[in-house]
């Protein structure tokens, strides 16, 4: 993956796929850090699969949809002396309370980091794909903080689906212009 | 300044629209975003996709939507076309160029890109 605007599009992939009604993306950047996680409410993942997620050559019918998503990040982190984690309760197990979450670390100084990249680019290809759920992205930096919450978004638009094209137009404006302040 | 009020009026300006769009969209165009896909460069693909389709006032008539892994990750980006009473038609390593050529050339005037197709790509 050349940007980490990517590698972010795909695990979200997978909180989508996972039946989540709200994934919550977030990018803290503080002095040489990077922080980077991803939470849904999705089904979440057994034991013994969470334990072999970050294995690429773990290949079963059950964790098909996971494959190369996560050892990618995985090796993106570490190669810059950073780590990844991911807590997740299933379903099963916990009915009321049930999810993934991942967090990777970064060092952003270190020559084999990977750039962040367009990140509203991603964001935008999120909400054209799957307009029935939620996403909540959050990048701070510095003292800034861009933020979009699509559960306000659908509160002023009601039936209005998010992927019309107008409203990604908007979106993409929107965090274009936050950044921009 | 971009405020939600501008959603609003956005919304206020569709409602027409989504009851007049209601099954019209007989061309459904997909873009595999596994990571194959993405890694490959599906994102700008896609990107291109959505935007020339307005462009070229085809919205009321082709819908552009997200899918997984396809099984050919050698040949990603890949956009398939599915159009009512017609075969599938795959288009493989695509590119935001290519995907333009598709949206002028086969939604807009009907005739398939023959040479970015999975029988028709070369080496």
């Amino acid at each position: 993956m050349k940007e980490l605007s990517l590698n972010i599009l795909d695990i979200a992939e997978n909180s989508v796929k996972a039946g989540a009604t709200l994934t919550e993306i977030t990018v803290e950047e503080a002095d040489s850090r990077l922080v980077l996680t991803i939470k849904d409410d999705g089904c979440g993942m057994t034991e013994e699969i969470l334990k072999s997620v970050t294995d690429p050559f773990y290949t079963t019918r059950t964790t098909r949809k996971v494959g190369m998503g996560i050892p990618l990040l995985k090796l993106a982190a570490e190669q810059t002396g950073g780590s990844l984690q991911i807590d997740s309760r299933c379903e099963k197990d916990y009915p009321e309370n049930h999810g993934t979450a991942l967090r990777a670390e970064f060092n952003k100084n270190h020559i084999d980091m990977t750039p962040l990249g367009d990140v509203i680019s991603s964001v935008s290809t999120l909400i054209q794909g799957h307009p029935d759920t939620d996403f909540l992205f959050k990048h701070t930096f510095g003292d800034k903080t861009v933020l979009l919450d699509t559960r306000e978004l659908k509160a002023v638009l009601g039936d209005v689906p998010l992927n019309s094209y107008e409203v990604i137009k908007w979106i993409e404006e929107y965090l274009k212009e936050q950044y921009s302040l | 300044m971009k405020s939600l009020a501008e959603l609003q009026a956005i919304k206020d300006k569709m409602k027409d629209k989504v009851i007049l769009r209601e099954g019209v969209n007989d061309i459904r165009i997909v873009v595999g975003m596994a990571t194959c896909g993405i890694a490959a460069g599906a994102r700008p693909v896609l990107n291109t996709l959505v935007e020339e389709v307005n462009k070229e006032g085809l919205s009321d008539k082709v819908t552009v939507s997200q899918t997984g892994c396809i099984g050919l990750c050698q040949l990603e980006p890949i956009v398939e076309v599915f159009e009512a009473g017609k075969d599938k038609v795959t288009y493989v390593k695509m590119t935001s160029e290519k995907a333009k050529r598709v949206v002028e050339e086969h939604l807009k005037g009907g005739k398939v890109v023959n040479e970015y197709t999975v029988a028709g790509h070369k080496e």
